[in-house]
């Protein structure tokens, strides 16, 4: 699967979280991921989405997405310039003979035993997508109970900073608000 | 600082707008603001139903360029406008509804006449606001106008909730619009005029250009630029069913509407183009044909104003995003600067094709003197008399394609249709909008009996308001167009499609609705029966015309089939079909 990773900053108001999601449905371009949560500027939320490239348009997707009213900037991260990552918990099924290698497997991939019961463990792990997948397989074969994996969240490398080009578009002061309110 | 109710802003906030007429149609949530409305200068059109009020809306804004205004209470209010809003997203109508929504403690709670309108029509408005905060009306307002009516026009959805109507908000005296805050909003700049300048050399190298024109050069006022390009690089010119009237049928290098119902010259001359100029047209399904197959060897220029529609079915050679009018403007300068350098068109190999086309695969049908009136007929009688004065407004179906075919359109803004969305039932609110934006024209409702019924009872408001439209009903019996599918591609097995002619008694109806009501079934008597019904100012009119049932829509592109496969219909011979298969290209 050729993904593509979008960076999509959105203001920070009711309903825009349905209208994205919604664009998507209503075109037939299909989500593989989606991560949405609050920036440094409360106004300003960014939804990370990833879609596969081979079924979805992604020209298409960015055009789309940047025509609703309420997204301020959309920006592709190519791959190798940007760091991505998932958090997932996973319940796996752990008798006592096996937790040692449990752990051994664990601390391979840097994952935090969080959670312990007789013959479970629940483990936290923070990853690439690859190296999460991954984990998961090597789980896969002592028995995963239970898996929750969060969309992915991913950031460009290097001084670059997302809202570059949106000086003019977002006003980035309180005192810019209130001259607007003012007049 | 005056102390105003919500919804006395609201109300000031339309009037500072400019806002001529609401079509609407009050209930409990929205009662707050048709109080103040009342004293208001805004014109208030009470429909018969809210979907009336959203097509009247629609009808406003194609006839008179200026976004149209709808009022509904909210829940089945609210939801009855959502086909006309759909069909203004489908077909880029600047369009403002404003709904009432149950008080902000209710939202949510299932509440009386409670529904997610702001949900509901996420996908099929350019954009809609709940707005919760009083003090936001006239912004909310303001924003609602400047998003309906630039980059590429659209409708706009504005829920008030009916506390939010009551509260008090503070109206800031001075100037309209207030500040508006929309930082994602960015209507495209000029287009580039390396873009132009590329655009142009294309046009001036190429031997085979056709212009095809879309909705986009209507809504930019750019006929007249068109017009100059056109002439100047001696292109031919197509007017898709969005642009008609937008360059004139009368002119030498006008080929007519494209598409799976388009003229064959039209049609076969983008099969055969070795260049397109697409401006503000969308490269649509029922244009195209299968898309793989559509105009093969030809480079395509794409203009629009909105810059997803470039690439989304054809690939570009030559993209122009902005304003059509400003590429329109620099196009025709660019190929004029060219042509005082000693460049000069050559087209007229091609034109001579094209005249020859036309000339062998123009329209045809037969109105046989005492045979069953054809619509065809009826239609360029109508032309004819109102010297293709009048502004045509149609429904979807048979009745819509005739009209867009023989109805002979020399000026912009003579068109009215429900194009990309294809809602029966527009025709006759829509009409009625128009007629309200431009009360001293003539004013032509081409409908269909199936049409007709969806939406007739807006003849009431008409009546009632003095809108004095023209209604020709072509009365067939059936759901034409559906009928015609059946017939082609279900073996002739009508699968409830009759609607039966005689039931309702159209006339009788009229009359009923306060209207004139005529009835026509013999070609000898067209032109008096027209002549009468368009002599009538005072009142609306409608005309049962009882058509030929079995009369299909000719040049047909079976849908998915290439363009190539067009069929002339059964008034061409099996040799001039094949000849026209062939596409056989003599000169002169």
């Amino acid at each position: 699967m050729s993904t593509h990773t979008l960076s999509v900053l959105v203001e920070n108001k009711p309903g825009v979280l349905a209208h994205v999601a919604g664009l998507f449905s209503r075109r037939a371009f299909n989500i593989a991921s989606l991560a949405v949560g609050p920036t440094h500027d409360e106004r300003v939320s960014r939804i990370t989405i990833v879609v596969d490239g081979a079924t979805t348009p992604v020209e298409q997707v960015k055009k789309q997405l940047d025509k609703l009213v309420r997204v301020l900037k959309v920006v592709e991260l190519a791959d190798d310039a940007a760091i991505e990552r998932e958090l997932a918990l996973i319940k796996v099924r752990a008798d006592p003979a096996l937790r040692g290698q449990l752990l051994e497997v664990a601390g391979v991939f840097s994952a935090n035993v969080v959670d312990m019961s007789p013959t479970t463990l629940v483990l936290e792990a923070v990853a690439s997508p690859a190296k999460l997948d991954s984990l998961l397989a090597m789980l896969d074969t002592y028995g995963t109970c239970e898996l929750v994996r969060t969309g992915r969240i991913a950031l460009a490398r290097g001084a670059g900073v997302i809202t570059d080009q949106l000086v003019t578009a977002v006003p980035n002061t309180t005192a810019s608000l209130e001259a607007e309110t003012a007049a | 600082m005056a102390e105003l109710t919500g919804a006395q802003a609201l109300v000031r906030s339309l009037e500072e707008q400019g806002v001529e007429v609401v079509f609407g149609l009050p209930g409990g949530t929205i009662l707050p603001t048709y109080d103040p409305l009342l004293s208001s200068r805004v014109r208030h059109v009470l429909v018969r139903h809210e979907q009336g009020a959203g097509h009247a809306a629609e009808g406003y804004a194609w006839a008179t360029g200026k976004p149209g205004v709808c009022m509904a209470t909210s829940g089945p209010g609210a939801t009855n406008l959502v086909t006309a809003l759909s069909d203004a997203y489908m077909d880029s109508v600047p369009m403002v509804a404003i709904t009432g929504q149950v008080g902000r403690p209710l939202i949510g709670s299932d509440a009386f006449q409670e529904a997610d309108i702001t949900g509901i029509t996420l996908p099929i408005t350019k954009h809609n606001e709940l707005v919760t905060d009083p003090e936001r009306i006239p912004a909310a307002i303001a924003e609602a106008f400047h998003i309906a009516t630039t980059g590429r026009p659209g409708p706009v959805l504005v829920d008030v909730p009916k506390d939010v109507q009551q509260a008090s908000a503070p109206w800031r005296t001075g100037d309209w619009p207030p500040p508006m805050h929309l930082p994602g909003y960015q209507v495209p700049g000029p287009p580039s005029q390396a873009a132009i300048r590329a655009a142009a050399q294309l046009l001036l190298e190429a031997r085979r250009p056709v212009l095809y024109v879309g909705g986009g050069v209507v809504k930019s006022d750019s006929h007249a630029d068109l017009l100059r390009l056109a002439e100047l690089a001696q292109a031919p010119v197509t007017t898709t069913l969005m642009a008609r009237g937008a360059f004139p049928d009368t002119h030498q290098l006008a080929l007519g509407m494209p598409g799976m119902h388009g003229t064959y010259p039209a049609v076969s001359a983008l099969q055969e183009a070795d260049l397109i100029v697409a401006l503000g047209a969308r490269f649509d399904d029922r244009v195209t044909g299968k898309l793989a197959d559509f105009a093969p060897r030809a480079k395509i220029v794409h203009a629009d104003i909105d810059p997803a529609e470039i690439g989304k079915n054809r690939r570009a050679d030559v993209a122009i995003v902005g304003d059509l009018r400003l590429t329109l403007v620099g196009l025709a300068d660019a190929v004029a600067q060219a042509i005082s350098v000693g460049a000069a068109p050559e087209t007229s190999d091609w034109r001579a094709v094209l005249d020859g086309w036309k000339r062998r695969f123009p329209l045809r049908y037969t109105q046989h003197g005492d045979g069953p009136l054809k619509p065809q007929y009826v239609t360029e009688r109508l032309s004819a008399l109102t010297g293709g004065n009048a502004i045509i407004v149609a429904g979807v179906g048979q009745h819509q394609m005739h009209a867009s075919q023989h109805y002979t359109f020399t000026r912009p803004r003579s068109w009215i249709n429900s194009g990309g969305a294809g809602t029966m039932g527009f025709a006759v609110p829509a009409a009625m909008g128009a007629q309200v934006g431009r009360p001293g024209e003539l004013v032509v409702a081409i409908d269909g009996d199936g049409c007709f019924q969806m939406t007739a009872q807006e003849l009431a408001t008409c009546a009632i308001e003095k809108i004095p439209i023209k209604v020709l009903i072509f009365n067939n019996g059936f759901l034409g167009m559906v009928r015609q599918w059946q017939e082609l591609f279900y073996d002739e097995r009508y699968s409830s499609v009759e609607l039966g002619t005689a039931i309702p008694d159209y006339v009788k109806l009229a009359e009923a609705y306060g209207c004139v009501g005529l009835r026509c079934d013999r070609a000898d008597e067209v032109d008096a029966v027209l002549d009468k019904a368009l002599a009538r100012s005072d009142v609306p009119v409608v005309v049962d015309f009882r058509t030929h049932d079995r009369e299909g829509v000719f040049p047909m592109v079976a849908a998915g089939h290439p363009n190539d496969d067009i069929l002339l219909g059964p008034e061409f011979s099996a040799d001039e079909q094949a000849a026209a298969s062939r596409r056989e290209m003599e000169l002169g």
